[in-house]
């Protein structure tokens, strides 16, 4: 009899945590179909290359599709060099149980966890208010020329933002380096410094690509930072300098959703928009993924 | 002073002027890495310093300390006269009308909707993943919650908004379309791979030890999950949960899209909400910088930077707990 509970328990047990995992994937599922359904019909070569024309209730997404991929591309330069060189300080400089790596460590974390609205926040008051205002003075501007929402400063703040995405996982990358190839290149002779660019950059550089497409897919979806940083509601012209305003995917995808004049006759519009946001954030997850599990299988098998 | 006259000082080995510039290029160049990894902590203290530094007109300002002031933002006020004493969140009418209190509610309203469901989801799933799922399943399973943990939070509003708020007016009849539950179940969506990645990490940790023990015992696969496994890995669970919850304060997009944006004070979980996030999101478009309002903003921003880095404070201790006991036990 006893016997039996036991079973029962077990069994109920086991099948409501598969029940958990189930709903899960199912709303995954759900929020897939629901998308793909919406806006399959709708996604033309047109509809990528066109402006929106009729105030946002026609044409396409061109101008959108292009800010994203500007914004992003700004902010991958400038968030790269810095995460990569900090996770080369934390895995092959720093003394072990430094004081200042264990710092960089609770600051990364801690980094990771800061909402994104106060990122915001931040780039409005750091970046538009304060370089940007030093900037004017120093440079002589009369009118509002850096301390003004732009490009720039939007990307800047996203990289503020991915930069614990790029520091975890070239460490991770790093860590995946085998340390005899770092004993056999100074046994050589070869210096720290040589030992890096030569040897253990070139074998954490899958890893870092990794880490590379995650901050790109992280970056390209936020809107919070952006919304007072450089987001524009409607711009048909391209971006065409640093501190011009740009449009982009994710803010369009708010206005369409919240500020429609006509909720009906922009849903396809925007089902459209979002099915090709989340096309472009899973295929760069994707790449990230398909880099690691192909440099995974080349370490298992080469070493 | 003998011991020098015993032997003879210790020459420095003569470095050739080529291998002594080699040494100080390997200097500079691990002072530059050195200075680069400055760069994380500096950016979290420039952003609290910015962040509270626009917020500092509270204080300093008079016309903002009046219309601002500690009072008006967390005790009640007089709205009109005649009236009962009340919170409200009204900046920019006439009068302003800044009470912190409806913002606070709405937060954890919306926050409480969505911990109620991502937690036990989360932590369930991940057990199935970690201690019941054939290895074919889980390796399904860990990447999808992957692809869930990429789709950028905008979307989750948007599907909150469009799909979700109906169904569920539908099937509960809410009076307002967009509430606290609409917007917590989207949050829900955005929590759910934290709780479930942190805690399954958690889990795996647990040495392998420790499973075979109580299966030796006599135990079968769910009571080692249920009373060995879980108990082991409790602390990195309670950092998943904390996690969650600091994410779910701090998200934006899916509340500003989905809550109805309304800051009403009420325990109806039907009713439309404004969180403090979404009111900077909403209200920074049109605020005159400088203002009072302005500073309310950033305060706004001030206090949701404090609250995730305590809560983050506080997973990072439990985390490295886990792995403390771990070891100690196994050890």
């Amino acid at each position: 009899m006893k016997h039996t509970t036991r079973k029962v328990v077990g069994l109920s047990l086991v099948s409501l945590t598969g029940l958990a995992a189930f709903v899960m994937v199912a709303m995954l599922a759900l929020i897939l179909l629901d998308v793909v359904r919406g806006g399959w019909s709708h996604v033309s070569w047109q509809f990528l290359s066109q402006a929106p024309t009729d105030g946002m209730m026609g044409g396409g997404i061109f101008p959108a599709l292009f800010g994203t991929a500007a914004l992003t591309l700004l902010m991958t330069l400038a968030v790269m060099p810095v995460g990569v060189l900090t996770a080369v300080y934390l895995h092959e400089y720093a003394p072990p149980s430094s004081l200042l790596a264990r710092a960089v460590r609770v600051a990364v974390a801690n980094l990771a966890g800061v909402p994104s609205i106060v990122f915001g926040l931040f780039g409005l008051g750091f970046f538009i208010l304060f370089v940007g205002r030093g900037l004017d003075h120093a440079l002589g501007y009369e009118q509002l020329h850096w301390a003004q929402p732009g490009i720039l400063w939007a990307a800047l703040t996203l990289a503020v933002l991915t930069l614990p995405v790029v520091i975890v996982s070239t460490e991770e990358a790093l860590r995946a380096v085998p340390q005899e190839h770092r004993t056999a290149s100074l046994a050589l002779g070869a210096t720290q410094s040589q030992t890096l660019a030569r040897v253990v950059l070139p074998g954490a550089l899958p890893g870092i690509l990794t880490g590379a497409v995650l901050a790109i897919s992280r970056g390209a979806g936020e809107v919070a930072p952006i919304l007072f940083t450089g987001a524009a509601y409607f711009l048909p012209d391209l971006p065409t300098s640093l501190n011009s305003q740009f449009m982009h995917l994710g803010y369009h995808t708010y206005v369409l959703a919240t500020q429609s004049p006509d909720v009906e006759a922009t849903r396809p519009l925007l089902y459209a928009t979002v099915l090709v946001l989340l096309l472009l954030t899973f295929a760069l997850n994707l790449v990230a993924v398909l880099i690691r599990t192909r440099t995974r299988r080349k370490a298992a098998a080469g070493h | 002073m003998q011991e020098q006259d015993l032997a003879p000082p210790v020459a420095l080995p003569m470095l050739s002027p080529a291998a002594r510039r080699r040494q100080l290029k390997e200097k500079a160049i691990a002072a530059l890495i050195t200075a680069v990894a400055f760069t994380g902590i500096a950016a979290l203290v420039l952003i609290l310093v910015f962040v509270a530094k626009e917020a500092l007109l509270l204080v300093t300002d008079a016309a903002a300390r009046e219309e601002a002031s500690f009072s008006k933002m967390f005790l009640p006020q007089l709205v009109r006269k005649g009236k009962p004493l009340a919170y409200v969140w009204q900046p920019v009418s006439g009068v302003p009308k800044v009470s912190m209190i409806p913002l606070f509610v709405g937060t954890l309203k919306t926050t409480a909707v969505s911990m109620l469901v991502a937690v036990p989801l989360g932590i369930f799933g991940a057990l199935f993943a970690a201690e019941f799922a054939p290895r074919r399943l889980r390796e399904v399973l860990k990447p999808t919650i992957e692809l869930l943990a990429g789709i950028p939070s905008v979307v989750l509003g948007f599907f909150a908004l469009m799909v979700m708020a109906s169904f569920l007016q539908d099937t509960f009849g809410f009076t307002s379309r967009l509430n606290a539950v609409v917007a917590g179940l989207g949050l829900a969506l955005a929590i759910v791979p934290v709780i479930f990645t942190v805690t399954e990490d958690a889990l795996t940790a647990v040495p392998r030890s420790y499973r075979e023990a109580s299966l030796a015992l006599g135990a079968t696969p769910w009571e080692t999950a249920w009373k060995v496994v879980l108990p082991a890995a409790a602390p990195g669970i309670l950092a998943a949960c904390v996690l969650g919850f600091g994410r779910a304060i701090g998200e934006t997009m899916i509340v500003l899209m989905a809550s109805g944006n309304a800051a009403i004070v009420s325990a109806n979980l039907g009713d439309s909400v404004r969180s403090l996030s979404a009111t900077i999101a909403a209200e920074m478009g049109e605020v005159v910088v400088g203002s009072p309002h302005y500073a309310l903003l950033f305060f706004i921003g001030v206090e949701l930077f404090l609250f995730t880095f305590l809560l983050n404070m506080l997973a990072g201790v439990w985390t490295k707990k886990v792995i403390q006991r771990l070891k100690g036990g196994a050890g």
